[in-house]
């Protein structure tokens, strides 16, 4: 008998061939284009829908808003990736005091009861945003490990004006996702949120209860 | 020929169409999504050219499907992800079982998966001794009943929220009394955290597979898939084998008309790719990640040009919210995996049109779900093909258990019906009597009983159309 492989291709290719490829014509996802500033507007309007928070910023003064947003909530600490130049950037600005900045630079297993149970929110970069539908493009990897946008109750996610992207689509192309993707990647347009319980929507179900967008005016 | 066995859904939703609190959940919850979805689809070119271009994509994956399969695994085994094919439901829960033991895995958190509920994999593990714990709210909530989903993107739709709040006091632990949403759901948060912390593997689905870079896409809006697939160490993925799709910028109008169609969303909450387990450098993330592809019948369907529609599915939904049907009986009526329009016409394909025989009657035929599926499925025509396959063996498909749903009543019928129809003296008297005495027939008569529970009882005509043509000259008389 012959493996199941071998066994399931053998009958999907017994079936033959039934007609001709159907075109593609992808007209209604072209017409998604916007100016810069719209896609901003977009953007921010999609995802302050799914109770999504902005906090606007410029390029020099984005980790002083980051900062502050730290110290106005109480938060003891921030998690961030020291080897990502956002990251590093963040804990060059960083002074002394308040909240402290906690390095996610050990493998989670020497880390996960503290992840858990200890650290009060997660700061992220992002590689663009999605105008069309709202939301944030993640890529996380060696610098920048996955957790950090999921565990923590709050998620702060860095994000330029001029990355914005019209649609899902366009930013995959963009991207050159289609090409090679990292071990994961994700776009994330709020906090965690469910509507299982009689269609109320509750937010903060599994993951972060709240998503911070510090959006920096970088399109001057 | 196949007796009256299995009337499962009949008697099911006779039951439910009883429960004005089932009715009314179910009510309420559809026309919401009814709403919401309307909205999100402002513009009906925008919404014909998406399902266009949605239908061909998915209709392109399934002619390429045995190379896309093929690439995909060949991408996914470059990535690092280890690939596991399955014939049958019990090959894909023993496969499961052999990865976990592999690694001396207990416990399992799982992320929302339709297939894996076709598998009844977590009754498996725990006859194994190994804990499945279902993540996903709804899951979660109908998992502490020892119930089943009602519905594939909202599996607890038939509860409300007292319903939940005296199941939460009940069965967890040091859980207080609440109907407050949100103190009910910091309940389960509570929990559930420390069931992702704690699980020695994570188990998900699959809603697109991409062939070109080998990654397995997941949609939620809870988080609790990205927590079942990234915290424990170990990851394994299970999918249907039509899921694939070549490109991934081919998943971005299939993921728009997805989440827009099953629940008014424009965007899901996450919408994950996972290309492979944790890489060089990397803090965490899985150490492995396996993937299950499953058959089932699968293949089956595939090698029926009209049948193969059914695998363009993209499991959103849309076709029972809009099921008059499915509406005022709900879910489990329908006593299968897939309820529905869409569970009507897939399982029957997978377990046998006579084994399920009841399922494809229990539609009106309406033509709703197909007007609203986002990729076209001609869900009605189907129907009415299987419905044809249940009763002839002749037909020279593949369709499994085909001739086996013939009853004795209606062949019985049937062949009365031809017994008079080919005889003109015996039809004459036929109708004559039908004519002037089916008036008085009582609206309880046994095989008009059902029709008339809840319909006008039809009269004949007080003339067969022969009489008059007769008696009016006609040049046919």
């Amino acid at each position: 008998m012959p493996d199941p492989r071998t066994a399931i291709l053998g009958r999907l290719r017994a079936a033959g061939d039934s007609g001709p490829l159907p075109a593609l014509d992808t007209a209604v996802l072209e017409r998604r284009q916007w100016p810069a500033a719209e896609r901003v507007a977009r953007l921010r309007k999609g995802m302050e829908a799914v109770h999504t928070e902005f906090l606007d910023a410029t390029p020099a003064t984005w980790p002083a808003v980051v900062r502050a947003f730290c110290d106005r909530e109480g938060l003891k600490n921030l998690l961030f990736g020291p080897a990502c130049q956002d990251g590093a950037a963040l804990a060059a600005a960083w002074a002394p005091g308040g909240t402290r900045l906690m390095p996610y630079d050990r493998p989670v297993e020497a880390f996960k009861q503290e992840l858990f149970g200890e650290v009060d929110a997660g700061f992220t970069s992002t590689v663009g945003g999605v105008a069309e539908t709202g939301g944030l493009l993640l890529m996380p990897g060696p610098a920048e490990p996955r957790l950090m946008s999921l565990v923590p109750p709050i998620h702060i996610a860095l994000l330029r004006a001029s990355t914005i992207q019209d649609s899902f689509w366009s930013a995959v192309k963009a991207l050159g996702w289609g090409r090679a993707l990292p071990p994961n990647a994700l776009m994330i347009s709020g906090p965690s949120k469910t509507a299982d319980i009689e269609q109320t929507l509750a937010y903060g179900v599994h993951g972060p209860k709240r998503l911070i967008v510090v959006l920096v005016d970088d399109l001057a | 020929m196949h007796a009256e066995t299995e009337v499962h859904f009949r008697d099911a939703a006779a039951k439910a169409l009883l429960d004005p609190q089932l009715r009314a959940n179910f009510r309420r919850a559809m026309d919401g999504l009814i709403t919401k979805r309307k909205a999100q689809f402002p513009d009906p070119r925008d919404l014909q050219d998406l399902r266009d271009l949605s239908t061909a994509i998915r209709s392109r994956s399934l002619l390429n499907l045995p190379e896309l399969l093929e690439q995909f695994e060949a991408n996914c085994t470059k990535n690092g992800i280890k690939v596991h094919w399955a014939e049958t439901c019990e090959q894909a829960n023993e496969l499961i079982l052999g990865i976990m033991q592999a690694k001396g895995a207990k416990t399992l958190v799982k992320g929302k998966s339709m297939v894996s509920e076709e598998m009844h994999l977590n009754a498996f593990l725990e006859s194994k001794g190994i804990e499945a714990l279902e993540s996903d709210l709804g899951e979660y909530i109908i998992q502490l009943d020892g119930e089943t989903p009602s519905h594939i993107i909202m599996p607890a739709i038939h509860k409300n929220k007292d319903q939940i709040a005296r199941q939460f006091s009940q069965k967890i632990k040091d859980a207080k009394y609440t109907e407050d949403v949100d103190e009910l759901t910091a309940m389960a948060r509570k929990v559930l955290r420390q069931k992702f912390l704690d699980a020695d593997a994570g188990l998900s689905g699959v809603n697109f597979a991409v062939a070109e870079t080998g990654t397995l896409c997941l949609v939620e809006n809870e988080g609790n898939g990205r927590m079942s697939t990234h915290v424990p160490p170990l990851h394994i993925a299970v999918m249907g084998l039509e899921k694939v799709v070549a490109r991934l910028e081919d998943v971005a109008p299939l993921y728009a008309i997805l989440t827009r169609s099953a629940t008014g969303q424009a965007v899901s909450t996450y919408f994950n790719m996972i290309t492979g387990p944790r890489g060089a450098g990397e803090k965490d993330g899985p150490q492995e990640v396996h993937l299950v592809i499953l058959d089932n019948g699968r293949s089956r369907i595939y090698a029926d040009p009209q049948l193969r529609a059914t695998l363009r599915c993209i499991r959103c939904g849309a076709c029972m919210n809009h099921c008059p049907v499915y509406t005022r009986v709900g879910g489990h009526a329908y006593e299968a995996v897939y309820p529905g329009p869409i569970g009507k016409i897939l399982t029957p394909q997978m377990e046998g049109v006579g084994v399920r025989h009841d399922l494809i009657h229990g539609s009106s035929l309406c033509g709703a779900c197909g007007e609203v599926c986002p990729v076209e499925i001609p869900i009605p025509e189907i129907l009415v093909r299987l419905r044809r396959e249940a009763t002839h063996e002749d037909l020279g498909s593949t369709v499994a258990g085909k001739g086996t749903g013939r009853t004795a009543t209606e062949d019985w019928a049937w062949r009365l019906w031809a017994g008079v129809t080919k005889r003109p003296v015996l039809y004459r008297i036929a109708t004559w009597f039908a004519t002037r005495f089916g008036k008085a027939l009582p609206a309880g008569a046994p095989l008009i009983k059902n029709w008339t529970q809840s319909r006008t009882k039809p009269v004949p005509a007080r003339r067969s159309l022969s009489e008059r043509m007769r008696a009016e000259g006609g040049p046919h008389a």
